[in-house]
């Protein structure tokens, strides 16, 4: 079944979308990550043009990020205090996040950034999470291991403005879960997505969030990032086609539900170390792409830049 | 809307100019050879791009007044293009030189009853741009001949890979001496805006006679109103795309609750 997108000006087979949007939002609810660094290489992989790829996944994600965090919400699983102060970085990263995508794009090498930042975040944090998750599963096979410290202290706890979360039976500053919040602000703007992926091991790694809230507080926060991202795509570049939108939201928000209970059976490290495989596998991917030799070195583009 | 009604409007008065024609040729038949050589109209002069638009047919048919090769040359709203060319920087290919090409058609397609170097000559194939090696395209910056024709040949086998520059030559057919017919196959991702379609007869090398006919692409019904929408009122658009959003996540989460 062949479906005109307006915004896209292309058709596309609309059971093609439908399953690529249940297949992402699958592993949005199982990992909590909203998915969009799997969307955009897929949207562009089937001929949609990069940039509505990104304002229309921007779009996608708010829905597929609500029926998440409902579902977490019932299983009590959201701290929203601390969504709450993550958000107020994230608003600032969103900011900071436009104003270098708009030094990128006059320097006139916009593509080949988002391509490389790709390459660079999920790479390091998909090897990072791979090599702990790794660890942590060894470390359960050697019951003579001793178990670990239940808190660490690093530098990063010594910083001001500390604040109690109660939820996450947390007492960190402030300016630790804003910072991660406004570095995941960053990513929406530059490279179309929620952050989730980088979100996640953040707070695992370096607030110590105990693991079962994580997926929920990091979607709660997504929600809302996206819906910036939206609005600012569809302002300054009418980049969100709401026909692709809407084929990748039923299939994202079924395949979320689902993601979600599959997520509950599967042990912390577990997940995590999956999440890391197909983390480093997209990187790679996308490195693979950027060395190997285009089959066509040469590139039409009609918008005007 | 306006580009549909002025076509049409435009199309109205060259059928009653190619009736009044034929009328006058009937009868001052005896004292002058003047008619009008040829005559062509299409199946349909306006492209509807619907939700469920996939791509679509026109059929160009047409008469003319004796033998000669006719030659039917499709041409969709010029725009500009950037070409850009990626090198290997670093080891990573990144995009390197560009070239502007300001008048590309978004679309091209040429149809002949016969190859055309058998009935016209270079120079009437560069005057009428018939043939992609004669597409003016309007190149900007000032490049040495033969990086410019790299520019210039990776630009249409782009557009060749789209489907939206014909690969080879279309073929128009003759039924008997003077009916002749072709089918323009417009793909689902053609560009909207005001299309050409100009059908030349050729006798002896030389073009006698020729009839241009507008063709409109234009979004209809649902995808038009999105689009002008997205277009008119971003900002209101935007808005809605995300309270839409909200909603649908909203509700599958009340629905699988139950589930």
């Amino acid at each position: 079944m062949q479906v005109y997108l307006p915004i896209a000006e292309m058709s596309v087979n609309a059971l093609l979308v439908l399953g690529m949007g249940g297949l992402v939002g699958f592993l949005s609810g199982m990992f909590g990550v909203g998915g969009g660094f799997l969307m955009t290489p897929l949207l562009i992989f089937i001929g949609v043009p990069p940039a509505i790829a990104v304002g229309t996944q921007a779009n996608q994600l708010v829905a597929a990020s609500v029926s998440g965090v409902l579902a977490h919400w019932r299983r009590g699983n959201v701290d929203v205090k601390l969504g709450v102060v993550m958000l107020l970085g994230g608003m600032v990263g969103t900011v900071v996040g436009v104003w270098i995508f708009s030094i990128l794009q006059r320097i006139g090498q916009i593509d080949a950034a988002i391509t490389l930042s790709y390459v660079f975040f999920l790479g390091t944090i998909g090897t990072m999470m791979m090599v702990e998750a790794s660890r942590a599963l060894i470390r359960r096979r050697a019951p003579t291991a001793k178990r670990g410290k239940l808190h660490r202290h690093m530098w990063l706890h010594g910083l001001p403005l500390k604040m109690r979360f109660q939820r996450s039976k947390l007492y960190i500053s402030a300016l630790l879960p804003a910072g991660i919040g406004a570095v995941g602000g960053m990513l929406v703007a530059i490279m179309g997505i929620g952050g989730g992926f980088m979100l996640v091991p953040a707070m695992i790694y370096l607030l110590n969030m105990p693991t079962g809230l994580v997926a929920g507080t990091s979607l709660f926060q997504i929600i809302f990032t996206t819906a910036m991202a939206t609005l600012l795509q569809a302002a300054t570049n009418q980049t969100v086609d709401v026909m692709l939108a809407l084929l990748l939201l039923i299939g994202g928000v079924v395949g979320a539900q689902f993601g979600t209970k599959a997520g509950g059976r599967l042990r912390g490290e577990q997940a995590r170390l999956l999440l890391a495989s197909l983390v480093v596998a997209v990187a790679l991917k996308l490195a693979f792409d950027l060395v190997v030799e285009p089959n066509d070195v040469f590139t039409i583009s009609t918008r005007m830049s | 809307m306006s580009a549909v009604r002025k076509g049409a409007g435009r199309l109205w008065s060259v059928r009653v100019a190619g009736g009044l024609a034929g009328l006058l040729a009937g009868v001052f038949l005896a004292a002058t050879v003047w008619a009008q050589q040829l005559v062509a109209d299409l199946s349909s002069h306006l492209i509807a791009i619907t939700t469920g638009f996939t791509g679509t047919e026109v059929v160009l048919f047409g008469t003319t007044d004796g033998a000669g090769d006719v030659a039917i040359v499709v041409t969709g709203p010029r725009t500009p293009v950037t070409v850009r060319r990626k090198e290997r920087i670093a080891g990573i290919w990144i995009n390197a030189r560009s070239v502007r090409f300001e008048q590309v058609p978004g679309y091209y397609m040429v149809a002949t009853n016969r190859p055309l170097d058998q009935f016209v000559g270079r120079p009437v194939l560069e005057r009428h741009q018939i043939g992609l090696p004669n597409l003016q395209l309007g190149p900007r910056e000032q490049l040495a001949p033969d990086q410019l024709a790299l520019f210039r040949s990776a630009l249409i086998r782009n557009k060749q890979r789209a489907g939206l520059y014909g690969i080879t030559l279309g073929q128009v057919a003759f039924l008997g001496e003077r009916l002749f017919r072709t089918n323009i196959y417009f793909p689902a991702n053609v560009p909207t805006g005001l299309y050409n379609v100009e059908a030349l007869l050729i006798r002896d090398g030389e073009v006698v006679s020729a009839q241009t006919t507008p063709l409109v692409v234009s979004k209809v019904g649902f995808s038009a109103e999105i689009y002008d929408f997205a277009r008119n009122q971003p900002m209101i658009y935007g808005v809605a795309a995300v309270i839409g959003a909200i909603a649908a996540g909203w509700l599958a989460g009340a629905i699988f609750r139950r589930v």
